[in-house]
């Protein structure tokens, strides 16, 4: 019989409302899957047993009943754990938010909970989501569950990790740069970054506010759709939320692209992707043409300036968004003469060496004099992207390309080189200082037996047609293999 | 040499709307220490501002008031600085697009009448407040500091005049001005001595005729109108001793230190600041459309400037015009009582005389006395029929503002009606005259310098009530 773990979030749905199986059974499953992979994987930083268990219970007695249940009604979901939970420890990864209880629940954990959904814990990150590997969390790296000498990318790799093994359902992560799409590419899952304002980031504590956006990594495209259903919608404790309607994710899913116009980004193939991606994407890219889309080769110029523009913004804005944590009101505090030096040495001790590298470049980027050398800048090549997007959105309905340029690395291959580890998000960067959504999407494996994601890019509110294209790249892929790790079950 | 003072004055004001400037706690004084918080104005992880809509029509108002320009596109920004008493580390606040801009006020002084230049008003949010136990009060010197979060989020404005004040007495009507017109607007209490209206100078000197400025200082912590004179005139007399010396003025900020009357260099810890201001980029631009700067500007009060030309035409002095104009709760009394059909010009001296200086002495506002128009209206309309007099009204003023009850009562059970009628005053009059014969016999052979004497005995034997006017004229009689 199958592991309850190894059930996509929609079979899972089934199986609970058709009563062939309970929350708790469910839950049980992938605590069991946790309890087998994690001290290979550590993809969690604290899984929530009795929170979980209560949750699982109340979603039982919620089905048994015959009351109004969502598609998320007993499904566990992991969090990154830079999304606040009210009374369950939230450290970003960082010492410096050690044994921090946050007072209140993130908006989206509010909606997850309402929708019924059970939180398995929270996953580790690169701290404070700054990295592309998992390897800068101040609590050990979290590892591929498809080669366990890999990483599972970044910064949302916990997330990716317990997502690809079973050790949740679906998961939540957050996207500044591309860390939902680059995990979800480098642990073969499909990972969502919604337009900028269409998911709430209050309760998401910040790394770079004008680009950071919560999306879904989940097994499915369709899974996909209904975490981001529970998510989406006009919060107003978010200045930046969209108070509009939101797109109706579901209505391409079975549309096909017969017809849909696809821009294949000319700035994000050939050199610096690895052959094996880009033959996988040419690959898928051919298949779409097969299946009657227009495909055009579009480029997009700006783009070569986005990793550099991306490397000003984020910092600039971490640099005071990081400011809070001084050791007065929470967290650590480690003490000094003065209250300055009590601050100082706070920071110092608290934070890792890529959260002060990052905070030391924003601090100079924005500094007298340097502002519109550095920030004013990179502000201006932002709206240069957004508007090589917007003519090329022109064109085409759609835009595709690998997501992570490479498929997942050793751990400790880029450590030590920050402009390598830099470049693992060339491709995904531009979404995000457009606040464009993007998804990932697996197509394959390279001869190591690694996983590679597609990448669809669409226009702002355009994720019916994004989410129509994934669909149909899925299809297309039929990708089925599981993680090594995936199949180690309990009775072997 | 003679120098010139340039003036302009940053004033800070505390909103008083229901809620604070980016979260729903509440706006109010005296509350315990972090009890009006929550996870957005403690700065907490995850959380997010979002604007007061209220604060920001405040601000239209004060900005409306001050005759500014509406930006239809206005922004927020962080201005960076680490400080335990600010939550975030960053403040937010609006930097190079701010709400207002562009205004002017109209003082009036002894000096004669001058146009000050409104620079901008913008929006901002207050800090906490520290207290230091232990040595020197200084932050970093005492064993402890406690904190509180309850005024961390309040909204403030920050009204930026032109460097057009040439006088410390200009800078004092400025600053009166400015509290008149954002009282009458009625979005502040405007209490200088509570921290919820703050004025900060920036001053420098230079050479008369010289078209360049000199060095400029800023003058902090004036608590009071008062003050704001004195430590202008202060820092004028400080400079110009620098300059006539040879020296040169340093750029720093001082405190005024109102028990010596003198300002010192504070402890340099704003030196060189960078705040690496930079746009807030979880609030969206504030934009305000003509509609909604028509409906904010269409719901304003009468401003001082328009009161004072309504009371000026009533024939009130520029000074007491000034005043009813600024302080409005006088102003509405006034109002009242010349509508109840008073004089003009007394029932205005008395307000702004004896009513103010009780007031003041008693610690009190007007709507805490039990004086309104009518009262004052009735008062003077005893004065005029001759029942009571100048000295008497006076009296039975301070009665009716301590709540003795209404004119006449309180003149009554006083006994201080004056007796005018010949019939009654006569055989006191005759009395007098009699007792004091020889007085009376120098007044009838022309020594009219005796006559003040003789009124002031038919005083005293009346115990006051006396009408001098008509002891004058029977004593005239008496005399042929
Ligand atoms: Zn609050």
């Amino acid at each position: 019989m199958t592991d309850l773990a190894d059930l996509t979030l929609s079979e899972a749905t089934s199986g609970l409302q058709g009563g062939e199986m309970t929350a708790v059974e469910l839950l049980e499953a992938v605590h069991r899957r946790a309890t087998m992979t994690e001290a290979q994987l550590h993809a969690y930083l604290n899984i929530d047993r009795p929170g979980a268990a209560r949750a699982a219970v109340a979603a039982d007695s919620a089905l048994g009943k015959g009351a109004a249940v969502s598609k998320l009604t007993g499904i566990p979901v992991a969090l990154k754990d830079n999304l606040v939970t009210r009374g369950l420890e939230t450290t970003c990864s960082s010492k410096i938010l050690a044994g921090y209880l946050p007072p209140y629940d993130a908006t989206v954990v509010g909606r997850l909970r309402e929708a019924g959904s059970v939180i398995v814990g929270k996953t580790n990150l690169d701290e404070f989501a700054m990295g592309s590997s998992t390897e800068n969390s101040a609590y050990g790296t979290s590892r591929n569950p498809w080669n366990p000498e890999r990483v599972p990318g970044g910064s949302s790799g916990g997330s990716a990790a317990a997502v690809a093994v079973g050790s949740a359902l679906a998961a939540l992560g957050s996207d500044t740069g591309g860390s939902i799409r680059q995990p979800a590419s480098l642990c073969g899952i499909v990972g969502m970054k919604p337009t900028y304002g269409l998911v709430s980031r209050y309760g998401l504590i910040a790394f770079a506010s004008s680009l950071d956006q919560i999306g879904p990594l989940t097994r499915t495209v369709t899974d996909s759709v209904t975490v981001l259903e529970a998510l989406a919608g006009y919060d107003p404790a978010d200045s930046t939320s969209h108070p509009g309607a939101v797109p109706d994710f579901r209505a391409g899913l079975e549309r096909g692209v017969a017809g849909l116009r696809i821009g294949v980004v000319s700035e994000l193939s050939g050199e610096g992707i690895d052959p094996q991606v880009q033959a996988a994407v040419a690959r898928m890219v051919t298949s779409l043409e097969g299946e009657g889309a227009k495909v055009t080769e579009v480029s997009l110029p700006s783009f070569e300036y986005a990793l550099s523009a991306y490397y000003l913004i984020a910092p600039a804005e971490c640099s005071a968004n990081l400011a809070r944590f001084d050791g007065v009101r929470y967290g650590l505090r480690r003490d000094g003469d003065t209250v300055e030096e009590m601050m100082a040495n706070t920071r110092a001790e608290g934070f890792g060496p890529e959260v002060t590298r990052r905070i030391l470049l924003g601090t100079y980027a924005l500094s007298a004099g340097y502002y519109d050398a550095f920030y004013g800048q990179a502000q201006r090549v932002r709206t240069l992207i957004l508007n090589d997007f917007d003519s090329a959105y022109g064109q085409v309905d759609v835009l595709v390309s690998p997501t992570s340029p490479t498929t997942a690395f050793e751990v400790g291959a880029r450590a030590t080189d920050p402009l390598a580890m830099y470049m693992s998000d060339v491709c995904t960067i531009p979404s995000n200082l457009s606040g464009h959504p993007g998804i990932s999407v697996p197509v394959g494996l390279d001869d190591a037996g690694l996983p590679i994601g597609f990448q669809v890019m669409a226009p702002a509110l355009g994720e019916e047609v994004l989410f129509q294209v994934a669909a149909e790249v899925e299809r297309i892929a039929g990708f089925s293999e599981r993680p090594a790790l995936a199949n180690s079950r309990a009775d072997i | 040499m003679k120098f010139e003072p340039v003036i302009g004055i940053e004033t800070h004001v505390e909103l008083t709307t229901a809620s604070k400037m980016f979260c729903g706690c509440p706006v109010e004084f005296g509350a315990p220490p972090n009890t009006n918080v929550c996870p957005v104005c403690l700065g907490l992880p995850g959380a997010l501002p979002v604007v007061n809509h209220t604060a920001v029509e405040y601000a239209m108002k004060i900005g409306l008031g001050l005759q500014c320009e509406i930006a239809p596109h206005s922004v927020f920004s962080r201005k960076n600085y680490f400080y335990p008493d600010m939550p975030k580390n960053y403040q937010i606040s609006q930097y190079d697009l701010p709400l207002c801009i562009d205004g002017y006020i109209d003082i009036e002084t002894d000096e004669g009448s001058a146009r000050v230049g409104i620079t901008r008003v913008h929006m901002e949010e207050d800090t906490g407040k520290s207290t230091h136990l232990g040595a020197g009060g200084r932050i970093g010197a005492g064993s402890q500091t406690l904190l509180d979060f309850n005024r961390a989020g309040v909204p403030l404005m920050e009204i930026v005049s032109e460097p057009d004040l040439r006088s410390a007495v200009q800078a004092r009507a400025y600053a009166e001005e400015v509290r008149g017109v954002v009282k009458r607007l009625g979005v502040s209490d405007v209490k200088l001595e509570e921290g919820s209206m703050r004025f900060d100078a920036n001053i420098s000197l230079r050479p008369e005729g010289a078209s360049t400025f000199g060095t400029k200082v800023e003058v902090k912590n004036m608590n009071s109108l008062r003050s704001v004179q004195r430590a202008l005139e202060y820092e004028i007399k400080r400079q110009a001793a620098v300059l006539e010396a040879g020296e040169e003025v340093v750029q720093e900020t001082r405190h005024w230190n109102e028990e010596d009357g003198t300002t010192a260099a504070m402890r340099s810890k704003e030196e060189a600041f960078d705040y690496r201001y930079f746009p807030e980029p979880d609030l969206v631009p504030i934009a305000v459309d003509e509609a909604w700067r028509s409906e904010v500007a269409s719901g304003l009060p009468e401003l001082p400037a328009q009161a004072r030309e309504r009371y000026r035409a009533q024939g009130l002095e520029p000074t007491t015009a000034g005043l009813l104009s600024r302080e409005v709760d006088l102003g509405r009394v006034f109002e009242d009582a010349v509508g109840a059909g008073a004089d003009a010009r007394t029932v205005a001296n008395w307000l702004t005389g004896e009513v103010t200086a009780w007031l003041r002495k008693e610690s009190l506002l007007l709507p805490d006395s039990h004086l309104d128009g009518a009262a004052l209206a009735e008062l003077e309309a005893m004065v005029g029929a001759g029942d009571l007099s100048a000295t008497a009204a006076k009296d039975v003023l301070g009665g009716v503002l301590s709540g003795e009850g209404r004119p006449a009562e309180v003149a009554e059970s006083r006994d201080l009606i004056q007796v005018s009628d010949s019939a009654s005053l006569e055989p006191a009059v005759d009395a007098v005259l009699a007792a004091n014969s020889d007085a009376f016999e120098k007044l009838k052979s022309g020594d009219h310098k005796v006559m003040g004497f003789l009124i002031g005995q038919v005083m005293r034997s009346t115990g006051g009530k006396a009408d001098p006017a008509a002891v004058t004229r029977i004593i005239n009689e008496r005399a042929g």
